[in-house]
Formats: structure tokens, sequence, C-alpha cells
């Protein structure tokens, strides 16, 4: 029978939860790395036991972590004892430096002015679909970093940031690359975003990247509402049966692309809100699509203190509430941008976690919801491991 | 000379350590020979007390040492001969943030 791993990270550790193929029934490990901020833990689907994990700490600054056994132990790579010694006889200890390449450069600051670019932390590690060793590091601020030999060194993939970066400018949660998605079809085509720059495609494995905003719309946000750069978008996503067709919760509005980006369309259709953050795909069925509606850029919360997740099974436009196990009054909590992930069962397991520390299942594609966990620090991400 | 250095908690756990560290430092005891002395035992350390590249103090980073604050002083300081000597420990300090 499979079973399910879901990888949580939280502001104050992260934790494992496991269970059957039932769904039913989890045990929780952790907390894993007590007191650190776990922005994200993702495992290589070459290899399900391989997990990356980021660590931070505004004392301490970042460091990775990889586990080799499905997350039972941990290891900051290349510093093991093999590892150790580079060809001058000290140590490496490399896997949490992430320094941009070239001259450093500057971004747009709140004030207008630039500001040089300043590494803070890594937000969301992409496995390779084809090698355990190799993987993709999101950082704030805004860049893309890869590392090729499981996490012991990383190396920045610097065009990205040629793309217009003196106008990317942070949003109130910084600027970061946040979310990175590799064609299942076509590993050298990668998308990534951006808050608040946007989103970006490359077709070469990184060589050459391109803004992909047309069609967004940010007129409270941006001087030029149609700008190629500057949008606040906050997730995209895929099925990877069709990669070419991307979903994504900007600031405000849900929107579509048919193209992989060239131009997108509002899909918003009848939702109470769409502001948001989280944006997924169901597992087997492509046009089904799940957002957690939010009150607005002022109030991150669910309107009317109900949390609803609405889904749309036609791609967008006509959205239904999901209610069935969750709170519907006096909720006050918010889901992140990185806190939704669905398994691949054959009945699709959806999965959210909240600011207030719970994370949710729905064992039936958004029918019905239970509370898998209740009481954890306020969660950041979400991942999950259909594990056969 | 071996040194004694005290690290605050998190970092105790990240290097799998006790609440001090014993180091063996050759030559002048300054503050930069006993920070890459440390990094070179526990390199997974590296980077969290002093930014990579720059080697420059993380802001939330201090450092004492017989009950003074040596955080602003440069990395070539000497160390006190208490510590020196083993009978005082050099004291990595998370310092007191976040309100």
């Amino acid at each position: 029978m499979s079973s399910i791993r879901v990888l949580v990270g939280t502001k104050k550790g992260a934790f494992i939860l496991t269970a059957n193929g039932t769904r039913k029934n989890w045990d929780i490990t952790g907390p894993h790395f007590a007191g650190w901020e776990m922005y994200h833990l993702k495992g290589s689907t070459v290899d399900p036991n391989r997990i990356y994990a980021s660590q931070s700490s505004g004392w301490f600054g970042q460091i990775i972590q990889r586990s080799d056994d499905g997350g039972k132990t941990w290891n900051p790579p290349g510093t093991k004892p093999e590892d150790l010694m580079g060809p001058d006889g000290m140590p490496k200890g490399k896997s949490n430096e992430f320094a941009y390449e070239g001259a450093v450069g500057t971004h747009m600051w709140y004030d207008g002015t630039q500001h040089p670019w300043e590494f803070k932390r890594v937000w969301h590690i992409e496995p390779s679909l084809t090698d355990p060793d190799t993987a993709y590091a999101g950082v704030e601020d805004a860049a893309i970093f890869k590392t090729t030999d499981g996490g012991k060194t990383w190396k920045e993939m610097p065009t990205l940031r040629g793309v217009k970066g003196a106008l990317w400018q942070p949003g109130a949660g910084g600027m970061a690359v946040h979310t990175i998605i590799i064609d299942p079809k076509n590993p050298k085509r990668i998308y990534i975003a951006i808050s608040s720059a946007g989103a970006f495609r490359t077709d070469d494995g990184g060589l050459t990247w391109k803004p992909i905003n047309k069609g967004l719309k940010s007129q409270y946000e941006l001087p030029d509402p149609d700008a190629d750069v500057g949008h606040c978008v906050h997730r995209i996503a895929l099925h990877p049966s069709r990669p070419d067709v991307l979903f994504m919760q900007k600031h405000w509005d849900i929107m579509r692309s048919d193209n992989s980006g060239d131009q997108w369309s509002e899909v918003s259709g009848n939702l109470p809100t769409d502001f948001g953050f989280p944006i997924d795909v169901h597992a087997h069925e492509p046009e089904t699509i799940y957002v957690v509606p939010i009150t607005s850029d002022s109030l991150h919360y669910p309107p009317d203190g109900k949390l609803r997740v609405y889904r749309s099974k036609t791609g967008g436009n006509e959205w239904e509430a999901l209610t069935k196990g969750l709170p519907q009054k006096n909720c006050y909590v918010n889901v992140l941008r990185d806190a939704m992930a669905v398994d691949t069962l054959d009945k699709c397991g959806v999965y959210f976690g909240t600011t207030g520390g719970q994370v949710y299942c729905s064992p039936d594609g958004g029918d019905s919801w239970t509370e898998i966990a209740s009481h954890l620090p306020g969660v950041l991400s979400v991942e999950v491991q259909t594990l056969k | 000379m071996i040194i004694r250095v005290a690290l605050p908690y998190h970092l105790r756990n990240l290097a799998r350590v006790g609440a001090e560290v014993s180091l063996e430092v050759a030559g002048p005891v300054t503050i930069r020979a006993v920070l890459d002395a440390l990094e070179a035992k526990h390199p997974v350390l590296r980077g969290t007390i002093r930014d990579h590249g720059t080697l420059k103090r993380r802001p939330f980073i201090r450092f004492f040492a017989c009950r003074e604050d040596l955080s602003l002083e440069p990395p070539e300081t000497l160390l006190p001969e208490a510590v020196v000597s083993g009978k005082e420990a050099f004291l990595v300090v998370g310092a007191m943030a976040g309100g």
C-alpha cells in the first residue's frame, strides 16, 4: 500500500507527518531543527528519501540540511568528515554560502532608490526531476542558485537578475524567488516567480531568462499596470501532464496561461476575493485547481472568519467553496504561498497549513477536510511525498 | 594553547557539541584566530557567526570575554590572559533581539 509523507516547515522547526494510503491516522515527528525558521523542505522525486531543507535564523543566518533516509537523520551537506578537506587542507563548509555572481548590482528599494542585493535566506528548494544531487534554490534577495553536488556548494544562475533587476522591488514580505517549477517534459524549461518582480521563464536551462507577465494587471501597485516586471506574483502552478498551462495566484487576481506564460488572462470569476497566496492543481484532473481566498492585502485572513478552499473544475472562472471540516467561524489564519500541496494517490489528497499551526488534509480532492496537526508553530510550507 | 569557547544553544545543536568546545589555537590568540579554529574544527558553523566572504561578525552575534564586550573590537584583538590560559571561556552570544 502507498503511504504519504508530509513535510511541514514552520516558524519554529520542521515536522514530518506520515500516514498510510487511507490518510486517516497520522504520526507526527518533530520539531526537527527546533527553534529555527524552516522555510521549505522538499524531497527528490528520483530518490524520495533525499530531502533538502532550508533552515534559517535572524541570528545565525542560513543553513542547508539534507536527509538521505526520508527525514530520520539530517546533515548539512559537505560537513561530513569525508567531505571536509579541500585542496588547501581546509574544511569546506560551503553548503550555506550563497554568493551572488560578479558585481552584486542593485534593485529598487522602498523609497525608489537603488539598493544592493543582500542575501537573506533560502525560501524554496526545488530538486531536479532527474538527478537527486541537483537542486535549485530560490533566495531572498531574489536570485536562483543551483547545486549539482547534493547541496555541498551552490552557484548562482546570474542572468536572471539581469532581466531588468534594477526595477525589482521587495514586497512587504521581502523580495524572493519563492516559486520554482521545472517543466517535467523539458528540463531546460524552468518557471520561477518573484515578489515583487513577476514570473520568468528559461528555455535553455537558465542561460537566459525572459519575463512572462503579459496580461497581468497591477493597477494599484505599479505606475505602469502592464509593466514587463514589477508584478507581485504570489505563486504559480502547473499539472505535469500539461506543462504549458500555468495557473497563477497574483497579489490580486487568479490568472491562467495556455502558452507557457506568454500571455495571461484572468480567471478569478466568482471568487469572494481574488487575493491570496497558494494555488495548486489536482494530481489527476489538470483543469481542477485550488486557491484559498484571503480578505485583502490589508487583512490577511479569510473573509468573514470562514476558512474556505475554493475549487474550480473548469480551470478557473467557476469556483465552489469547500468547507466540510474547515472552521466556518472565528478563523483568522492565513495560508502562505508554499503551504499547499497535493498527493498522487488515486483519490487525490490536498493539503495545506496555516499561520495558526494547523495542517489540513482532504483525502477526496477537497470534498472534506480533516485537521491532521493542530498546534504547530505558524506553517511556512507544506510538501507531500507519495511513497510507493 | 587550548582555548575554551562557549556557544549559544542553537549553534551547539548545529555543531552537535556541548555548552563549550576546546580548541587548539597556534600563535597569538586573537578573536580571528579563535573563530578560524572554531570553524576549522566545526565547518558547519561557517557563515553562522561571521559572514562568508567578508568574515564580518553577523549583526546579532556578540563576543564576550572576562565580562568585556569585544564585539566591536577588531579581529586582531588579543584575548585576555585568562582566556589564553583556559581559566575563562570566550563567549559567542546570540544577542537579545526580537522583542
